[in-house]
C-alpha cells in the first residue's frame, strides 16, 4: 500500500501560492508573484502526474478493481456522532483524471498568461485568483464527502465571479460577473437543498458510502416520497440542478456567454475546460445513486443535456463573437457529457455511456482550452472579439493557424485526433439506449463542425482584412502552450481510457465501432464543406442563406430570447411586481408603524422631560408623595379587609 | 428604668422626628444641611428598632445589630457624602443643591 | 423619675431637631444635630443599652458630627447666613410631613393597645459580640461581613475621590 498522504500538498501548495500573491497587494514586484504561482502550478502538475502514474500502474488496483482510497482526512466539524463534516482527498479514477487535466490546463494557462497579460495592472492580483481557482478546483475533485464539494463548490464560484470582474473598470464586465454569480448561486441553492435532503435521509455525507452498491442507500433506499416521486429522485434532481448551474445547461446556461467578459485565459481555464465541467463531475461522482435509486432524476439529466447541446450548437452558428461562439460551443459539448452520462448503465458495456462522458471531459478539456488560447492569440494580435474583424490570418499568424485547426477537426470529431474517439463512444451510448437522444447527439456532431469551420474559416481564411498593422504571431511563451495542447489533441484519443476509467473501476475495453462512426464523419465533413463553401472565399451564399432563414436566424442570434425572458422575468415581474409592493408594505406600513411609534415617545417625552430638573429635592419630594401615597392605597384596602 | 412608657409615646417621638428631617430635607439648600437631616431621619429609625426589639422581642438581638448596622452605614455615607459634597464644592464653587442641576433635560 | 426623664428627653430631641432644621446658621445646625444624637444616647441609656448609647456617642456624636463640622469649615461655609426657603417649599414640606405624621400616626393608634411593659434584660458586651460574629441561629456574621464590605467600598471611594482632585491640581 502506498503512502499517499503527498496529496495534500497539491491543495496547500497552490494555496501558499494565492496567500503569496495576494496578501502583499502591489508591494511585491508583480513578474515575482507570476513566477510564483507558474513554479507552484508547476509543482502541483508534476505532483499529479506521479499521484496518476501511481494510482493508474502502480498500486491504484485491487483484484483488478480500481480501489477508492482516501488520501488524508481530517474531521473539520462534529456536530454528532453521525453527522460531521470532513476534509480529506478521495482519490479515485475520475478524480486522479480531473487532477490531471486540472492541473495541466491550468499550467498552460498560467504559463500562457505570462505573456498575455503582461503589463497589465492587475498581473498579480490575476495570478492569485487563478490559484485561488486551481486551489478550489483542486479541492472540489479531491472531496472526500459532498459537504467539502459544495464549499469548494462555492468556492471556484467566487474565483469565477472575481475572474470575470478581473477587468472592473468595465460595466459590462461587472455586470457579467454578478450574472454569473448570482445564477449559479440560484443554482447552487438547488444544490444545498439536495444535499440537505440525501444528508437527511442517508445520515452520511461521504461520497463512498452513498455510492456503495452494496450500501444501504443503493440496497434500500428510502422510500418515502413527495408530489408521486420519491425524495430521492428530488434530492439527486435538486442536486443536479446545482451542477446544471455551474455547467451552464439549459435554463441555466445564460451566465456562461456573458462570463466571456474575463480575460481570454482565464476562459480556457475556468469556462471551457475546468469549472464548467464540474457539474459533470458531480452527476459522475454520485452515478450509481442516481442510476440505481433515482433514475428518473438520471433521465432529466440526459434530456437536459441533450437539449442543451442542440439549443447551444444552434446559437453557435449564428454569433460574430469568437469567444462567444467558443462558449456556445462549450455549452454544447457540456450538454454532450451529461446525455452520455443520462444514457449510461452501470457495470461492463452497460457502463459505456459513463467512460465515455469521462472521456470526452479529458479530450474535450484539452482542444476547447486550445481552442480558448488559440482565439486569445487571435484577439491579442487584431484587438477586437469579432469575427468580422478578422480574416487571412493564416499568412500572419501559422503556428496559431495550425493548432486551432488541430482542435478544430479534434472537436469535429475527425478522426484520428481527440473529439473523434470520445465521441464516437458518446455515440454508441446514446444509440443503444435512446434513439431520439442518439439522433440529436447524431445532427448535433455535424452541427459542431458547421459552426467551428465556419469561425475556422471566416478567421483564418476568408477576404482581406486592412488591418491597421499587420498582425503577428504571437511570442514563443504563448505558442508553446499552444503546441502542447495541440499535441495532447492529436494523441489523447489514443488513450485506452476504459481501462483506467469506467462506471464500476473494472477495465472497459473499448473499440471504434464503426458502423457508427462513419456516418458520424460523414456527417461532420459534411459540416465542414458546407462551411468551407459559404466562408473560405468571401461569398453572397451565407448572406442569401441568412436572409433565407429570417427569423429563425434572428431567434437563435438573439440566443432564443432567453436573456430577455429572464430580463423580463426578473424585472417586470420579480422587481415591479413583487418586490415594489413589498418594498412600499415595507416602507409604509412596518417602516411607518416604527416612525410613529418613535414619533410619539418624542411627543410625549419632549411633554414631560420638565419633570427631569434636576433638582435633588425636587425627586426626593415625588418619591416621598409617591411612598406615601403607596402606604394610603395600601392601608385602604387593609382596612376594607 | 423606665416601665410604665408606653411603647406608643416612644414611636410618637420617632415619628415626629423622622418627619422633621423630612422637612428639613426638603426646604433645605445646603448640601450639608441636608445631610443632617438625613442623620436625624436615621436616627428615628434606629430608636425604633432598638424600641422594638426592647419591647416585642426581648429574646432576640435584631433590633440591637440593626442599629448598630445603621450607626455603621450612616458613617460609611455621612464619609462619602462629605466626599463627594467637598468635591463637587472645589469644582463648582457651591453647594447649593438648587445650583447642582446640571444632570436635567 | 425615669420616666420622667424620658418625656423630658423626648422633647428636648424634638426640639432640639425643629432647631436644628431651622437654624439660618450652619454651625448651629450642627450643634443641635449633636443634641439630638445625644438625647438618643439617652434614650438608649434609658432602655439599658449600653452598648449602643456607647457606640451612639462615639461614633455618632463623635465621629460623624466632627466630621462634618471639619467639612463645614474646609468649604468656608461657616459664617454663611443660610438662604430662607421659598414659601412653596415650606407649605409642601410642611404639607408632606403633616400627611405623613398623620399617616404613621393612624397606623400606629389604630393597632393595638398600648404596651407598656418591656424586658429589662441588660445585654453584655461580650453577649452581643458573640452573637455578632456567630453563625449559628440567631447569629449575624453574614451581615456582619456585608457591612464590612460596605465600609470598605465607602472608604476606597471616599479617598478616590479625594484623591482626584489632587492628581488635577499636580497636572
Amino acid at each position: 500500500m502506498e503512502n499517499w498522504s503527498y496529496i495534500i500538498w497539491i491543495l496547500i501548495i497552490p494555496f501558499l501560492s494565492f496567500l503569496f500573491a495576494a496578501l502583499p497587494g502591489t508591494k511585491l514586484k508583480s513578474s515575482v508573484s507570476g513566477l510564483v504561482g507558474i513554479a507552484s502550478i508547476l509543482s502541483v502538475a508534476i505532483l499529479s502526474y506521479i499521484t496518476a502514474y501511481s494510482y493508474f500502474f502502480v498500486s491504484g488496483k485491487t483484484d483488478g478493481v480500481f480501489q477508492k482510497i482516501i488520501a488524508f482526512n481530517y474531521v473539520w466539524v462534529r456536530f454528532s456522532e453521525i453527522l460531521q463534516i470532513d476534509i480529506g482527498g478521495l482519490l479515485d479514477p475520475i478524480s486522479v483524471m480531473m487532477l490531471v487535466v486540472i492541473s495541466t490546463i491550468s499550467l498552460m494557462v498560467h504559463i500562457y498568461s505570462w505573456s498575455y497579460m503582461h503589463g497589465e495592472t492587475g498581473f498579480a492580483r490575476y495570478y492569485a485568483f487563478l490559484s485561488l481557482f486551481t486551489f478550489s478546483m483542486l479541492g472540489l475533485v479531491l472531496a472526500t464527502n459532498i459537504f467539502q464539494m459544495y464549499i469548494f463548490w462555492e468556492l471556484v464560484g467566487v474565483s469565477s465571479f472575481l475572474l470575470i470582474g478581473f477587468y472592473y473598470e468595465k460595466p459590462s464586465a461587472i455586470a457579467a460577473s454578478k450574472k454569473a454569480f448570482i445564477v449559479t448561486r440560484f443554482a447552487d441553492f438547488g444544490f444545498l437543498l439536495g444535499i440537505l435532503l440525501l444528508a437527511y435521509y442517508t445520515n452520511t455525507f461521504d461520497f463512498i458510502t452513498l455510492t456503495d452498491t452494496n450500501g444501504a442507500l443503493i440496497t434500500s433506499p428510502v422510500a418515502a416520497t413527495f408530489m408521486g416521486a420519491s425524495v430521492l429522485t428530488w434530492a439527486m434532481g435538486l442536486i443536479f440542478i446545482g451542477g446544471a448551474g455551474k455547467s451552464a445547461m439549459f435554463p441555466l446556461h445564460i451566465w456562461l456567454p456573458d462570463a466571456m467578459e474575463g480575460p481570454t485565459p482565464v476562459s480556457a481555464l475556468i469556462h471551457a475546460a475546468t469549472m464548467v465541467v464540474a457539474g459533470v463531475y458531480l452527476v459522475a461522482r454520485m452515478f450509481p445513486v442516481y442510476l440505481m435509486v433515482a433514475p428518473d432524476a438520471l433521465e432529466i439529466v440526459a434530456y437536459t443535456g441533450g437539449f442543451t447541446a442542440l439549443f447551444a450548437a444552434v446559437i453557435a452558428c449564428t454569433q460574430h463573437d469568437i469567444k462567444r461562439i467558443l462558449a456556445f460551443s462549450t455549452m454544447s459539448q457540456i450538454g454532450y457529457m451529461m446525455l452520455a452520462l443520462g444514457v449510461s448503465g452501470y457495470g461492463g458495456e452497460k457502463g459505456l455511456g459513463y467512460m465515455a462522458s469521462m472521456f470526452h471531459l479529458f479530450t474535450h478539456a484539452m482542444f476547447k482550452a486550445l481552442l480558448f488560447l488559440g482565439a486569445g492569440s487571435v484577439i491579442h494580435a487584431v484587438h477586437s472579439n469579432l469575427i468580422g474583424d478578422m480574416g487571412n490570418l493564416k499568412k500572419y499568424m501559422p503556428i496559431t493557424h495550425i493548432t486551432f485547426l488541430i482542435a478544430c477537426l479534434a472537436i469535429a470529431g475527425i478522426p484520428p485526433f481527440a473529439g473523434f474517439f470520445s465521441k464516437d463512444e458518446i455515440l454508441v451510448a446514446a444509440f443503444e439506449h435512446d434513439k431520439l437522444l442518439f439522433s440529436i447527439a447524431f445532427f448535433v456532431a455535424g452541427l459542431t463542425a458547421f459552426y467551428m469551420f465556419r469561425l475556422y474559416f471566416r478567421v483564418f481564411w476568408g477576404k482581406k482584412q486592412a488591418y491597421h498593422h499587420a498582425p503577428h504571431e504571437s511570442p514563443l511563451i504563448m505558442i508553446l502552450p499552444l503546441i502542447l495542447l495541440a499535441a495532447a489533441s492529436c494523441l489523447t484519443g489514443f488513450i485506452p481510457f476504459g481501462k483506467f476509467v469506467s462506471s464500476d473501476g473494472k477495465e472497459l475495453l473499448v473499440h471504434t465501432h464503426w458502423n457508427i462512426a462513419l456516418p458520424a464523419i460523414g456527417f461532420a465533413l459534411t459540416g465542414i464543406f458546407t462551411a468551407m463553401a459559404f466562408y473560405r472565399k468571401e461569398t453572397n451564399a451565407s448572406k442569401d442563406i441568412t436572409n433565407a432563414l429570417g427569423a429563425v436566424y434572428k431567434w437563435a442570434y438573439k440566443k432564443f430570447y432567453l436573456d430577455e425572458v429572464y430580463l423580463f422575468v426578473t424585472k417586470n415581474i420579480i422587481f415591479n411586481g413583487i418586490s415594489k409592493s413589498i418594498a412600499w408594505f415595507d416602507k409604509n406600513i412596518i417602516d411607518a408603524s416604527m416612525d410613529g411609534m418613535a414619533l410619539v415617545t418624542n411627543y410625549f417625552s419632549d411633554k414631560i422631560k420638565g419633570a427631569q430638573s434636576g433638582s435633588v429635592q425636587q425627586y426626593t419630594w415625588w418619591y416621598m408623595v409617591g411612598s406615601i401615597g403607596i402606604a394610603v392605597f395600601v392601608l385602604y384596602f387593609l382596612m376594607i379587609r | 428604668m423606665i416601665q410604665g412608657v408606653p411603647l406608643q409615646h416612644i414611636l410618637l417621638l420617632t415619628t415626629l422626628l423622622f418627619f422633621i428631617g423630612v422637612y428639613g430635607f426638603f426646604t433645605r439648600k445646603n448640601l450639608f444641611t441636608m445631610l443632617m437631616s438625613v442623620e436625624l431621619m436615621l436616627n428615628a429609625v434606629a430608636i425604633n428598632f432598638v424600641v422594638f426589639n426592647a419591647y416585642l422581642f426581648p429574646e432576640n438581638l435584631q433590633g440591637h445589630f440593626f442599629t448598630i448596622f445603621i450607626v455603621s452605614i450612616a458613617a460609611a455615607e455621612a464619609a462619602v457624602a462629605i466626599a463627594i459634597i467637598v468635591n463637587v464644592y472645589r469644582n463648582i464653587r457651591t453647594v447649593n443643591a438648587e445650583r447642582i442641576n446640571e444632570m436635567k433635560h | 423619675m425615669s420616666v420622667t426623664l424620658f418625656y423630658i428627653t423626648a422633647v428636648a430631641i424634638l426640639l432640639f431637631a425643629i432647631l436644628s432644621v431651622t437654624t439660618r446658621r450652619i454651625l448651629r445646625a450642627a450643634v443641635y444635630l449633636l443634641f439630638v444624637l445625644i438625647g438618643t444616647a439617652a434614650i438608649y441609656f434609658l432602655l439599658r443599652y449600653n452598648f449602643l448609647a456607647a457606640l451612639q456617642l462615639t461614633l455618632y456624636a463623635g465621629g460623624i458630627i466632627v466630621l462634618i463640622i471639619f467639612s463645614i469649615m474646609l468649604t468656608s461655609q461657616m459664617n454663611n447666613q443660610l438662604e430662607k426657603p421659598n414659601d412653596l417649599q415650606v407649605v409642601l414640606a410642611s404639607i408632606t410631613s403633616v400627611v405623613g405624621v398623620g399617616l404613621v400616626l393612624f397606623v400606629i393608634l389604630n393597632h393595638s393597645t398600648f404596651i407598656t411593659q418591656y424586658s429589662e434584660k441588660i445585654y453584655h458586651v461580650k453577649e452581643v459580640a458573640l452573637s455578632l460574629i456567630s453563625y449559628q441561629k440567631n447569629g449575624y456574621a453574614l451581615p456582619f461581613e456585608v457591612i464590612s464590605v460596605l465600609l470598605l467600598a465607602a472608604m476606597v471611594a471616599a479617598i478616590i475621590m479625594a484623591k482626584r482632585e489632587l492628581k488635577n491640581k499636580e497636572q
